[in-house]
């Protein structure tokens, strides 16, 4: 279980970075987005996996009988979650305004804050 | 709970309610000034306190460490929430003049003090995972700051800044999510002893690199510092000082936190990545500034050289060094936001940051031209000025180590750093405005004169009296150097005397 959770984890990563080498701002944004969600994912699996165990207390109000979730790692992750998408969220409002303003989203054009190549 | 720790990170969140509620108002702007103040008084009765009794700590909604949320102040924290409360008082002054109703309507003051509570509860916090959200606090506060004015330039320049800042979060939440897992403690003093001990010190190794990386960006070393001047120029001019002053400092406390107090298993290897690092930011940043010809350009380029002698001071690690680096980072965050500030007044003044299209600043602004001198001589190390000292003790701690080449390395930058502030000087202040404009002081309406100007000399005396009297500074300085190499002190206040 935890060599699959890993393998995905590994294989979001790497997928993430031929995304975010694209140019494309759009693109870089999904991949930022597969970026968190493996890295979410690798916090999720270094807290142990524990299937079917409850965290704190069972269904019924009762203490786990032998094995108990981590329920850290998943405070944090919630976390995570939730940060990661206020900021995600800025990056796409933001990543719309760019297109507004210069009309493309290809990042090697967006110069207008550098100065010329050539000053004469 | 002590309210000394949590007041400093409070009073800023409750300002910047206010300051929301009150945006469409001339009340707003003043919420914020007065709410800077009530954070400086806290300030100083931190350090107060921190001076009386050494660290302190206090647990939040009393769990005990190391199962709670830990807020720490030990001299260099107190220190740095002080130093955030004066930078945030000063700009707050000085965005009166320059932020316009349109800003404040957007908000601006509020995301101004979230970026100060942000700020502060990083300096604060004894938890790994909680220094991470602090930092997306101060994130998404100076994302909001950044584009804040809505112009072509800042949007280009968020761009840059936001992208690559996302990246080095997600890194950080890895290493810290991955560091939970290995050792199953988030909180710092606890972390020390739980990665001293783990049996896999390979992997503490490597989840260190990636916090390396992680604060390495935010402190924009070399190479990870490209975000830093293709957007620091580009905002309002009251938000490029904050950013100056505080934001990479953030990264540069986070790097002397943790590699003093956490990763100190393998310091051979990680500490000898930072010295070369540090070498790279130093010569890389300064000759980046003496390419540039835009004022906030070549400051942006500043900081990054600057940044250099602080993290050279961290990778030396002897007692004298690391003091260099607490004294450094001090003194460099007031000497940073000044220049930011004083070369807005200048674009205000000559109505361009284009070196090569402003002038004439010596003749018909002279208060503003000696109030540049101060902190362009103390950034590069003239005495009696503060950055005189704090380079002094960087180059005799490399030399006390034998380290000629960085030595050297340190005294040539500073010598550049003249070179890239003597074209500031020769292209604004000296030559004549090539339009035969006459920039002076008398220009700016009455208020907006005092407002800009009171900060900047506010700043340029505690220049030049940390430069006279650097006893008491330098002092202070070793006793926090002290604390963070030997940190008995921080871990038995944090878990109790039991568990030391």
């Amino acid at each position: 279980m935890e060599t699959l959770v890993a393998c995905l984890s590994g294989f979001l990563v790497a997928t993430s970075i031929w995304l975010m080498l694209s140019g494309n701002l759009m693109r870089f944004l999904f991949g930022l987005l597969l970026l968190s969600n493996g890295v979410n994912l690798a916090i999720l699996a270094a807290g142990r996996l524990t299937p079917g165990a409850p965290p704190l207390l069972g269904v019924k109000g009762e203490l786990p009988a032998d094995t108990m979730a981590n329920a850290l790692p998943q405070a944090l992750l919630l976390t995570a979650i939730v940060i990661g998408f206020g900021l995600f969220a800025f990056a796409l409002a933001l990543t719309i305004q760019a297109y507004r303003t210069f009309g493309h989203l290809e990042v090697d054009r967006m110069r207008i804050a550098e100065p010329a190549e050539e000053r004469e | 709970m002590s309210w000394v720790l949590a007041l400093p990170i409070m009073i800023p969140f409750v300002t910047a309610v206010l300051a929301f509620l009150l945006r469409r108002s001339r009340m707003g702007d003043l919420a914020s000034v007065g709410g800077s103040a009530a954070s400086l008084v806290v300030a100083v009765v931190l350090i107060a306190e921190v001076l009386d009794q050494g660290v302190i700590a206090g647990q939040i909604g009393g769990w005990q460490a190391p199962f709670g949320i830990t807020l720490v102040a030990d001299h260099l924290s107190a220190a740095m929430v002080l130093i955030t409360a004066i930078i945030g008082l000063s700009v707050a002054v000085w965005s009166l003049a320059e932020i316009g109703p349109t800003s404040a309507r957007f908000g601006y003051h509020a995301l101004f003090q979230s970026l100060l509570g942000g700020v502060t509860g990083a300096f604060l916090t004894g938890d790994l995972f909680n220094l991470y959200v602090w930092f997306e606090v101060l994130l998404i506060s100076s994302f909001g700051l950044l584009v804040i004015g809505g112009r072509k330039y800042a949007i280009d320049g968020a761009v840059k800044y936001v992208t690559l800042n996302l990246i080095a979060t997600v890194l950080f939440l890895a290493g810290a999510g991955l560091l939970y897992g290995a050792t199953g403690t988030l909180n710092m003093a606890d972390l020390r002893g739980a990665v001293a001990a783990s049996p896999d010190q390979g992997l503490m190794t490597l989840i260190a690199m990636m916090l390396m990386v992680a604060f390495g960006m935010k402190a924009a070393v070399f190479p990870l510092f490209f975000w830093l001047p293709a957007s620091y120029h580009t905002p309002h001019y009251a938000v490029s000082a904050v950013f100056a002053g505080l934001l990479t400092k953030v990264g540069v406390y986070a790097l002397l936190r943790v590699f003093t107090l956490i990763f100190v298993g393998d310091v051979g290897y990680t500490h000898e990545i930072l010295l070369w690092v540090s070498l790279l930011t130093m010569l890389t940043g300064v000759l980046g500034a003496a390419a540039q010809s835009d004022f906030r350009k070549i400051l942006s380029f500043h900081i990054i050289s600057q940044i250099g002698y602080m993290v050279l001071g961290l990778a030396l690690m002897t007692p004298l060094a690391v003091m260099g680096a607490v004294f450094y980072l001090l003194h460099h965050i007031i000497v940073k936001t000044n220049l930011f500030l004083i070369a807005g007044v200048s674009q205000r003044l000559t109505g361009s940051s284009d070196l090569y299209a402003i002038g004439g600043l010596y003749r018909t602004a002279p208060l503003l031209a000696a109030l540049f001198i101060i902190p362009a001589f103390s950034l590069a190390g003239f005495p009696p000025l503060s950055g005189f000292w704090a380079k002094f003790v960087i180059v005799r701690a490399s030399l006390d180590l034998g380290e000629w080449l960085v030595a050297g390395v340190a005294l040539l930058v500073g010598l550049l750093t003249i070179f890239s502030m003597t074209k500031i000087w020769a292209e604004a202040f000296w030559k004549a405005h090539p339009e035969g404009r006459q920039p002076a002081l008398a220009d700016l309406p009455r208020s907006a004169r005092w407002q800009m100007m009171v900060p900047i000399i506010a700043l340029a005396v505690m220049t030049v009296v940390i430069g006279a009297f650097p006893s008491a500074f330098l002092e202070f300085a070793t006793k926090g150097a002290e604390q963070l190499l030997d940190p008995a002190a921080y871990v038995a206040a944090v878990l109790g005397e039991a568990r030391r």
